[in-house]
């Protein structure tokens, strides 16, 4: 996906102007929100679980070689195999390959953000595989032919009206024709177009919420069912997953299992957690011949031991997209790559590079209201203000902000001078405003004056009138 | 008690009477009020657009500036968390100010967190007959913990019932240099901020940061509402005949 988070300012103005689009996300924002916190709220050690989840995770990071080669172990001893990608080029190629061993025609895909990161799907279809998303949301999106807008529900963007008008356009051609009004009707249509993918497909690419490197398990949290489907039907299991997936036990991935579906749909449990191990045994009556994991990098070894380092921390529930008063009102395409939102305006940058994601950091009022929800304690405002930082010392920052700041920061380090130049434009804003109170437009502050009036200055500066005697 | 009274930009060149306010309820706590003549700002501008450098050269000479006090009040949470949480790591690689840097936070309170803390039953002698919403700066609700004390105090004002606003947890779209690098986004922010506080049914909105309320307050008189705006501290020094924010100096 070619990213346009360059573009962030004209993309969320866009966004703003969109009326179907300002529905979808009103509707879906406050769903998650309530959710979320009446789960939360009825489970008193939720914060102790928080903290046990940031252990396991940090000790997990902190020895990340030992577990990840434990997981790969593990894999080949349960019958697997384990393939190691540096770069998103080389995991699409390991999965390809696979592909063609298989004599593969047709691959059916649960959902997975890696491999919306490393864009497998192009990398398939040009290879000539027939690719279908098997996530309800995901196939939405797989065909109008977009990109996803939140990392859990990859089609909040769309209403109702637009999915049905999407199915209605392409399954009439395969002669269903039936009315597509309600939601249960949409849901039931998707499910009878998939079923027939699921039995035609011979390979099966799922992501992994958790890799567990006692066992060489891989783990998937989902509402459809799909997800057991894709891994189990076809000849062939491929698990695409980012190495920072690996816990160390079946253990440690209940507690973090817990604050997952809690954090993300306000859920005590998702209706399917699925634990994969080897493909079938001898004994088993269905799962896969083949059972592969792809162990993406793409940068993360580089955020290791690094200024991002917590940003590994990250199990993907979405809880900072959701209550994001941006994402809230622009939605996630407007961040204009695979991931949106706080979490996506930190790793973004780090991905696509900082020249290409500048605006995002910088597109936050830092209100903190990510961090207090995030199941994983991550410092985001923190990791926003450090891309800021790094944006400054490379010197992306635009000039105009440059000079402003260095003209400020002339004067708020002279306070003498400071006094009498801020009572000087103080007591003209104050002529300017007339006795009015306050200004309906002024020169230099468009910005402000569009949606708001600027509240004038009482008259004459605190330390001025202090510095006279006024003491009341 | 020595109390420095650090007053912030926005009140010194915007809104001198919070600061009056301020310094009227420190005095009625028995406190001997100083106001620094060093002070500028705290950095946060420069610090959050990335330019440590500058933010610290603008945070040394107000440690130094605020170093000899038994206490530094500030009417702001987000100054006030800038000194609290921000400055300790601003300084994490300069052992010496980070030490200088952790005494001061130790002493600095958020205003309302200060009079609470040191205010007894009685010191509050104001009186307003309307309903009062509070919002929070998000740097106070959630770097500063202050949230339970500014409420606990606009109890205590004779006749006044206080309402709360729906989804006050959201940030009003201030965000310092935020609300003119991002216009649209914050337009649409503080415009539902507005209609939750239209809505609320109060006749007075404050809070206890000047940012947000000259947002909040310049929304609302874009809307045409009738709702007033003052600093937290204005009210419960009973000073709510001024002119409220964006009022008319003359009614």
């Amino acid at each position: 996906m070619k990213p346009t988070a360059h573009a962030f300012s004209a993309n969320a103005h866009r966004a703003l102007h969109d009326r179907t689009l300002q529905q979808a996300l009103a509707k879906a924002g406050v769903g998650f929100v309530d959710k979320r916190r009446a789960a939360i709220d009825s489970l008193p050690e939720f914060q102790a679980l928080r903290e046990a989840g940031k252990r396991i995770k940090d000790h997990t990071l902190a020895n990340l070689d030992h577990y990840l080669l434990r997981f790969e172990q593990q894999v080949m001893a349960s019958g697997g195999s384990v393939h190691w990608a540096e770069s998103p080029e080389q995991a699409c190629a390991a999965v390809l390959d696979i592909c063609k061993q298989a004599n593969a025609k047709m691959v059916a895909k649960g959902k997975s953000m890696v491999g919306e990161e490393i864009a497998i799907n192009d990398a398939l279809e040009s290879a000539g595989f027939e690719v279908v998303e098997t996530d309800l949301g995901e196939y939405i999106i797989q065909i109008a032919h977009e990109p996803p807008s939140h990392i859990i529900a990859p089609a909040v963007h769309k209403t109702r009206g637009q999915i049905a008008e999407l199915f209605e356009k392409l399954h009439h051609q395969s002669g269903l024709t039936r009315p597509l009004q309600t939601v249960p009707q949409i849901v039931d249509e998707a499910r009878q177009v998939l079923r027939e993918k699921f039995l035609a497909a011979d390979v099966g690419i799922t992501g992994a919420n958790f890799l567990i490197a006692e066992t060489g398990s891989t783990v998937i949290v989902t509402n459809e069912g799909n997800g057991d489907l894709s891994a189990t039907l076809p000849r062939m299991h491929i698990v695409l997953a980012s190495i920072e997936k690996v816990v160390p036990t079946l253990e440690d991935t209940s507690v973090l299992l817990r604050l997952l579906a809690r954090s993300a749909t306000g859920q005590e449990i998702t209706s399917y957690t699925t634990f994969f191990t080897g493909p079938r045994r001898a004994d088993d009556p269905d799962g896969p011949e083949q059972f592969h994991v792809v162990l993406v990098d793409n940068g993360r070894s580089r955020m290791l031991g690094g200024d991002y380092h917590e940003m590994l921390r990250c199990i993907r529930c979405g809880a900072c997209l959701n209550h994001c008063p941006v994402y809230s009102a622009v939605g996630g395409h407007a961040y204009g790559w695979v991931y949106p939102g706080p979490m996506g305006a930190v790793l973004t940058p780090l991905m696509v590079g900082l020249q290409e994601g500048r605006p995002l950091p910088n597109a936050s009022t830092l209100c903190g209201r990510c961090e207090e929800v995030c199941p994983m304690s991550i410092p985001l405002p923190k990791l926003l203000r450090e891309h800021r930082r790094q944006e400054f010392a490379q010197r992306l920052t635009p000039p105009r902000a440059r000079w402003a700041l260095a003209a400020w920061a002339f004067f708020a380090r002279r306070p003498e001078l400071y006094r009498q130049a801020t009572r000087i434009v103080i007591k003209l804003l104050n002529l300017l405003a007339g006795g009015k109170g306050r200004f309906r437009s002024l020169l230099f502050a468009q910005a402000w004056t569009a949606a708001r009036d600027l509240p004038a200055p009482q008259g004459d500066t605190f330390m001025a009138q202090w510095k006279q005697g006024k003491r009341s | 008690m020595r109390v420095a009274l650090f007053v912030t930009c926005l009140v010194d060149l915007f809104r001198p009477s919070a600061g009056f306010a301020a310094v009227k309820l420190l005095e009625r706590l028995g406190a001997e009020v100083l106001v620094p003549p060093a002070q500028t700002c705290c950095g946060q501008p420069a610090y959050n657009s990335g330019d440590f450098n500058t933010a610290r050269e603008l945070a040394r000479p107000l440690i130094d500036a605020l170093a000899f006090y038994d206490h530094v009040v500030v009417p702001s949470g987000s100054c006030a968390g800038m000194l609290i949480t921000h400055y300790p790591e601003l300084f994490k690689a300069e052992p010496l100010w980070q030490a200088k840097a952790e005494t001061l936070a130790a002493r600095t309170r958020e205003l309302s967190a200060f009079l609470a803390e040191h205010g007894g039953d009685d010191f509050i002698d104001a009186s307003f007959a309307g309903k009062v919403a509070m919002h929070d700066a998000c740097s106070a609700r959630r770097e500063l913990g202050v949230l339970a004390q500014p409420r606990a105090l606009l109890d205590k004002v004779s006749g006044l019932e206080r309402v709360e606003l729906k989804d006050a947890e959201a940030c009003c779209g201030f965000g310092g240099t935020f609300c003119v690098k991002y216009p649209d986004i914050s337009g649409r922010m503080v415009s539902d901020k507005a209609e939750a506080v239209a809505a609320s049914g109060a006749d007075l909105l404050v809070s206890g940061d000047i940012g947000c309320l000259m947002n909040i307050a310049g929304r609302l008189k874009r809307m045409g509402s009738p709702v007033r705006v003052y600093h937290l501290a204005e009210v419960l020094a009973g000073m709510t005949e001024a002119p409220a924010i964006g009022e008319p100096d003359k009614p």
